[in-house]
């Protein structure tokens, strides 16, 4: 046996191994969580994600409200996607979704949500800008913070909607007390005061965003800038920190401007968010889909039931059609099984009912490679070629077919993609992905991973096994 | 040799009734629904509720309260076994507004619903208008682009055009039974269409060359191993060495989608038996209509080769 082909066959055992590793249903240990490298670092998990119709919740699909050929540009539908999500984060659900679709859609999933009204207002409400006086610290942007104005809204399902910046509020209002361990800033003017928002550029060619406040809120910022400078003003919206500028001087007449490091996108995004503060684009609810948690349960069982059904006559079948090389195959089809769930683990993928068959009708259609490339083997066997002749033969003139049906495969799935992008069909993209993921993962089990097992058996007992052809099903 | 490609006559006779039976249901839906498949809200707009009740109701007091609130053309329609007390009510499109007093109302005057298996689905008008159009382009756009890739890939074989028309003629074939199939069910089972029949129907046109390729792939080694014999002999040498491989995969699909179809959730139903019937349509289609064309068309432009010499 060659040195290349020990290599590849521990190559794939290891990588069989991980993927088993990956799939056991275990508190998977910080250090393996962290190795996904690719997911945001605050959230790194190893765990399969139900989609809504397999746990129940409630999706809205929202399209910007414009005219047909009028121009959207991605920054405000980024910025409106961000809006939404903090709204909907406030909602405290486990695992809410708020995804772009497309050029002029966003879906948002909000399990466990029933009423689509109480959703619908979350999303559609206005967003609430507010500046705060952070003091000496520099808060991060992204920070969730409590303002004399409310703190972060828990809402639970069926209650009062968050506050809106209708209400007109002054720095004046008294300070509620602060809730025990949490900082409570306070809210020097909001979004109500601003007048005018640019973009601009200094002579330094760096961006700056200069703003202009109404009589009112000028003089109270007159004063705070007189006895602040040096300190903070952060720009909160929805209780989210977008940006800290720090007082650089006493700002009378109320004209100033931000500056900062900022890119031209940066500039931009954070003048949309405080010229608009509310949604920069208008929204418009275009379907919404709601689905029992029992009836998701169900799906869920019925389709493991059905998965292993499947998968478990395909394995008799080419074990008794093809008996030693259907036998390899079947270990790779248990492989390909491995190695799909591992990966809609790591990726993570989020399955749906339409995605699971798309993975159960894959691994039926995984043994195609195999069952041409057996055919052929079986073929040339009979016209009284030796073994190790008949594998390699096998493998290399049944690898045109299985690449053009690959390929044929792979296209409709992106044509399917495509399409569910675009209208925020998440259940017809469940199918193309899983589908997509089997069509390449079987290029590895069906054809690399069996060829090596072959090419072993056949070094190490091929004279046992040409002795006993009924085993190769000739 | 068994000779598949001699009886051609009678397989392009067999599909040719088949593919009319698949037309005349659409014509029947159309006569009786005025479209060719039951259209789903998904391709319409509008809205349906599956409502689950804790006892019996009647379906004359769920259609007045439906009624009370402008939608009085809604088709209420029990689902399930009796004693499920499951009920689908489809109309045009509620807004999100209305949803949560049009329960509470269900509940006051009807029954009580169980919440937990409660769905419901509304798309706006406008956007069923969209999504028919983009479903047309994207059935159009799959199928010109796997006929490219067919004659791409066979464009070093003799007219490689013919590989790629011939593939359409199967890949059509398909989807009209496919269709055919999802307006019969239309009519005896009130399957309507939604995003997954597109998606069945998109699946179907990417493995309806997965055969073909299969056969081509025999035909174009076998040309130069087998110059002496006549193009048809080596067509039909072809199908012969490649059709248990066929039958092979075409039965471990099968399998498979058949426990879906058993075993599975009823949602995806429609879905899986459509694939089915695709891919059936495909495998026959692949070998008993495809091919054989592949030399109908041989020989017709052998005999005007012919002509044009002896002129």
């Amino acid at each position: 046996m060659k040195k290349s082909e020990t290599w590849q066959l521990a190559v794939i055992i290891i990588i069989a191994l991980a993927a088993l590793y990956v799939d056991l249903n275990i508190e998977h240990p910080d250090w393996v969580k962290n190795l996904v490298f690719w997911q945001p670092a605050a959230q790194r998990d190893i765990a399969l994600h139900r989609g809504l119709d397999l746990q129940g919740g409630l999706q809205v699909l929202l399209a910007a409200d414009v005219h047909e050929g009028q121009k959207l540009e991605a920054v405000s539908m980024e910025t409106a996607r961000r809006i939404v999500e903090n709204r909907v984060n406030s909602l405290g659900l486990a695992e809410p979704v708020v995804q772009a679709q497309g050029e002029r859609r966003i879906i948002v999933e909000l399990p466990g949500i029933e009423n689509p009204e109480q959703a619908v207002e979350t999303i559609k409400g206005t967003a609430l800008l507010e500046f705060v006086d952070a003091g000496n610290i520099s808060l991060p942007p992204g920070t969730v913070v409590t303002t004399t104005l409310g703190g972060p809204q828990v809402t639970p399902p069926g209650t009062e909607m968050p506050p809106t910046a209708e209400s007109p509020i002054t720095a004046t209002q008294p300070t509620p007390p602060p809730s025990p361990g949490r900082m409570t800033y306070e809210t020097i003017f909001t979004g109500a005061a601003l007048k005018n928002v640019g973009l601009d550029r200094t002579q330094q060619g760096e961006y700056i965003i200069p703003f202009e406040l109404n009589p009112d809120a000028a003089e109270i910022f007159s004063d705070y800038t007189a006895s602040h400078v040096g300190q903070y003003l952060c720009i909160v919206l929805d209780k989210e920190v977008i940006s800290c500028p720090v007082v650089k001087d006493h700002i009378p007449g109320g004209q100033a401007s931000i500056s900062g490091k900022f890119t031209f996108d940066d500039a931009r995004q954070l003048a949309i968010q405080l010229r608009y503060g509310a949604l920069p684009v208008p929204l418009r609810v275009e379907s919404f889909n709601r689905i029992g948690a029992t009836l998701g349960a169900e799906s869920v069982q019925k389709s493991i039931r059905a998965g292993a059904i499947g998968l478990v006559i395909v394995l008799l079948f080419m074990l008794i059609y093809y008996r030693l090389p259907g036998s390899v195959a079947d270990v790779a089809l248990i492989i390909y099984v491995l190695i799909n769930f591992a990966l809609y683990k790591l990726a993570p993928i989020t399955l749906t009912l339409p995605g699971i068959a798309g993975f159960i009708l894959s691994a039926g259609m995984a043994v195609d490679a195999n069952i041409l490339i057996f055919e052929r083997m079986k073929e040339e066997l009979r016209r009284g070629r030796g073994l190790m002749t008949a594998i390699e033969i096998g493998f290399s003139r049944a690898w045109p077919s299985i690449r053009d049906a690959q390929i044929s495969t792979l296209i409709i799935c992106a044509i399917l993609f495509l399409f569910g992008t675009n209208f925020g069909a998440s259940i017809v993209k469940g199918f193309a992905i899983t589908l997509a993921i089997g069509t390449v993962v079987n290029v590895f089990t069906a054809v690399f991973a069996t060829r090596a097992f072959v090419r072993q058996i056949a070094a190490s007992a091929g004279q046992w096994v040409s002795e006993h052809q009924w085993l190769l099903g000739v | 040799m068994f000779n598949i490609v001699e009886k051609r006559r009678w397989y392009f006779l067999f599909s040719a009734v088949l593919i009319a039976l698949s037309i005349a249901v659409m014509v029947a839906s159309t006569v009786k629904f005025g479209q060719p498949m039951r259209l789903g809200i998904d391709f319409t707009g509008g809205s349906i509720f599956v409502l689950k009740f804790d006892q019996t109701v009647g379906e004359d007091d769920i259609r007045a309260v439906f009624a009370d609130y402008g939608l009085e053309s809604a088709i209420v329609q029990p689902r399930g076994a009796p004693e499920e007390h499951i009920w689908q009510v489809r109309t045009r499109e509620v807004t999100a507004n209305e949803v949560g007093s049009l329960l509470a109302t269900l509940e006051e005057r009807v029954g009580k619903i169980d919440r937990d298996a409660l769905t419901f689905d509304t798309v706006e008008p406008a956007v069923g208008g969209e999504v028919t159009r983009a479903a047309a382009l994207a059935i159009l756009v799959a199928s010109l682009i796997i006929v490219a890739f067919m004659w791409f890939s066979f464009r070093r074989v003799p007219h490689a055009f013919r590989y790629g028309v011939c593939t359409i003629a199967g890949m059509l074939h398909n989807v009209i039974v496919s269709f055919g199939f999802y307006a019969l069910m239309g009519i005896l089972a009130g399957w309507e269409t939604d995003a997954l029949f597109l998606t069945a129907i998109l699946t179907v046109i990417g493995f309806s060359v997965q055969d073909v390729i299969v056969v081509f792939d025999r035909i174009r080694e076998n040309i130069p191993k087998h110059k002496k014999e006549p193009f048809e002999r080596v067509v039909n040498r072809s199908i012969l060495e490649t059709i248990h491989r066929s039958l092979a995969t075409q039965l471990n699909a099968m399998f498979v989608m058949i426990a879906i179809i058993l075993f599975g959730g009823a949602t995806i139903k429609p879905f899986i038996s459509t694939m089915l019937v695709g891919m059936v349509s495909e495998t026959y289609s692949a070998i008993f209509i495809a091919v054989p064309l592949l030399v109908v068309w041989e020989k017709v432009a052998a005999r005007r080769g012919v002509a044009r010499a002896m002129a």
